[in-house]
């Protein structure tokens, strides 16, 4: 088998056909992270021991002929989803010895399934970033130039999917978290529409915004993923019935042009020759308005630190996670928080606490939610005549670890073409765009699709053929 | 709107948030830039909050509780400090004066 060309669809073929067994697969790609995440650190763990008993239970599964479309694949977990008796940290000190306490749904569905779990990947702390590098345990490398970010927050998974380290991987998207480090890496990343997959078990970011999703090599295996984790939860109150009609064969792709005028020509290039390509296949390409996505950027870097801040105040070192010694409760609270929060998780926390303070909150938080109803309009209304709206997933390719450290705003504006996309709640998808070179690399990137509420198998039927 | 004065220091204690000295000097000039940023928001014209959520938060019937204590030890055993079958915690009120 080759790792670095091998899919979830292939894979099954073959151990269903007994020609490897899940063992087999699971060691072969054990030995991949063993040689290869000495030089990307795309795991925080690897789950070796278990990872094999897992193997052999799903090889019992195939024998007995109960095999499901996931029996023996291996996956990689992003380190925010939690599986019963493992640490899950969110690549943060405050819980850098928690061990879950139960399983997340989308855990359950694929131990049901027979999944084997290889290790939990590195990300930005509580899935605030767009780089990999507010980890607390240091950043993930690009497998295409180690001198560059793999993207975030969810770019251990990107990267482990990329170098061939996972079949697979579960990410989660509050701005772009799944989409852009997809992008960067060049591989397939999915964010579902809001409330398609059960969010119970994942430790939330921004709870409006946050959307479990799967990376993967190409649009099935993303699919493929996805169709095992997705579905209504009791456990989580947001989660919604999978939609029953969807458009079959879609041809209409709107473009938002006012919104790309400041695009790299690079970038442009590469969207336009995908565009191409798609209009080729018979798709018609008209202009979308989308004239409030202007505000976006804005709507999102205040509707975010406000739920962030809200979320993170239950780690306060009493009910699990670090605890720092004091002599009064407050300062137990106070002293933990600091000791346990990375720099970007504390500036966070601290515009959330503003644009929620009294006096504040009319301006900046209850602007933003009236703002965001306004995106969420615009994509309702442009998706009156279209199936789906194309755009870059990013304006630039793979930054260089360490190029935007000292301003954190410069970081934000890399967000702008994915964040409009949680703020309206629709589903998006980036697939491999091209590729534009820098340093002598072949750097990859991504073109964004994105649907109408519950429209998944649109992005997948146009993902297909990109 | 003019940018607010923004005070790291009250901030921070609301959001029980210890900052090192060191550190209050970068966030002074961080937080406010931020801030600045999202300031277009203000020139959206937004007449009113929508009036029907696209989803609703369902809760489920207030029914069929879980068996008392099925999940006491699990959750006790997260906390970083317990007596008995209780989480504990340090004195809430101080009698040291400040």
């Amino acid at each position: 088998m080759d790792l670095s060309t091998l899919t979830i669809a292939e894979a099954r073929r073959a151990l269903d056909a007994k020609e490897y067994s899940a063992l087999e697969l699971t060691n072969a790609y054990l030995d991949a992270i063993a040689q290869k995440d000495g030089e990307f650190h795309a795991y925080l763990e690897v789950w070796t021991d278990s990872a094999r008993e897992e193997a052999k239970a799903a090889d019992a599964m195939i024998a007995a002929g109960k095999s499901q479309p996931l029996t023996g694949i291996p996956i990689a977990v992003k380190d925010n989803m939690l599986i019963e008796g493992r640490i899950v940290s969110a690549a943060s000190k405050i819980l850098e010895n928690y061990h879950a306490s139960y399983d997340a749904t989308v855990i359950s569905k694929l131990k049901a399934q027979g999944v084997v779990f290889l290790g939990r990947t590195n990300m930005d702390e509580f899935a605030l970033g767009s780089s990999t590098e507010n980890s607390a345990y240091g950043p993930t490398k690009n497998p295409h130039d180690t001198s560059r970010v793999p993207g975030g927050t969810s770019g251990g998974s990107a990267a482990a999917v990329a170098a061939g380290m996972a079949l697979a991987a579960l990410g989660s998207d509050t701005g772009g978290s799944i989409r852009q480090p997809a992008a960067f890496c060049g591989v397939v990343g999915l964010k579902p529409t809001y409330g398609a997959v059960s969010r119970s078990g994942l430790i939330a970011a921004a709870s409006s915004l946050d959307q479990i999703g799967t990376l993967a090599k190409n649009v099935n295996d993303a699919k493929i993923l996805f169709d095992a984790i997705r579905g209504h939860d009791a456990m989580d109150s947001t989660s919604i019935e999978n939609p029953k009609s969807e458009i079959r064969n879609p041809k209409k792709l709107g473009v938002p042009r006012e919104f790309l005028t400041d695009l790299n020509p690079e970038i442009r290039t590469q969207f336009e020759s995908t565009l191409q390509t798609l209009k080729d296949k018979g798709y018609s390409v008209t202009d979308v308005a989308l004239p409030s996505l202007q505000y976006a950027l804005a709507v999102y870097y205040i509707i975010n630190p406000a739920e962030v801040s809200t979320n993170l105040a239950r780690l306060d070192g009493i009910r699990y996670g670090l605890s720092v010694p004091a002599d009064v409760i407050g300062e137990v609270y106070s002293k933990t928080r600091a000791a346990g929060f990375g720099a970007e998780t504390r500036r966070r926390i601290l515009v959330g606490t503003f644009v929620l303070s009294s006096g504040y909150a009319d301006a900046y938080y209850r602007k933003a939610r009236s703002a965001r109803e306004l995106i969420r309009a615009d994509f309702a209304k442009a998706f009156e005549s279209v199936d789906a709206i194309v755009m870059p997933t990013t304006p630039s390719p793979a930054f260089k670890l360490g190029e935007k450290n000292n301003d954190p705003v410069s970081l934000y504006l890399e967000d702008i073409f994915t964040v409009p996309v949680n703020l309206a709640g629709v589903p998006a998808i980036s697939v491999p765009g091209g590729t534009v070179e820098r340093d002598g690399k072949k750097l990859p990137v991504g073109f964004q699709i994105i649907g109408a509420w519950g429209g998944e198998q649109t992005l997948f039927a146009i993902g297909k053929d990109v | 709107m003019t940018q607010p004065k923004v005070d790291v220091a009250a901030l921070a204690k609301l959001a029980r948030l210890d900052i090192p000295e060191g550190e209050m000097v970068q966030l002074e000039k961080e937080i406010p830039a931020i801030l600045k940023f999202v300031e277009t928001i203000q020139a959206a014209s937004t007449g009113r909050e929508a009036n029907t959520p696209a989803l609703r938060n369902v809760m489920r019937a207030d029914e069929n509780p879980i068996e008392s204590g099925k999940y006491t030890k699990t959750l006790l055993d997260a906390a970083p400090a317990r007596e008995g079958n209780r989480v504990a915690v340090k004195q809430v009120i101080s009698r040291k004066k400040k």
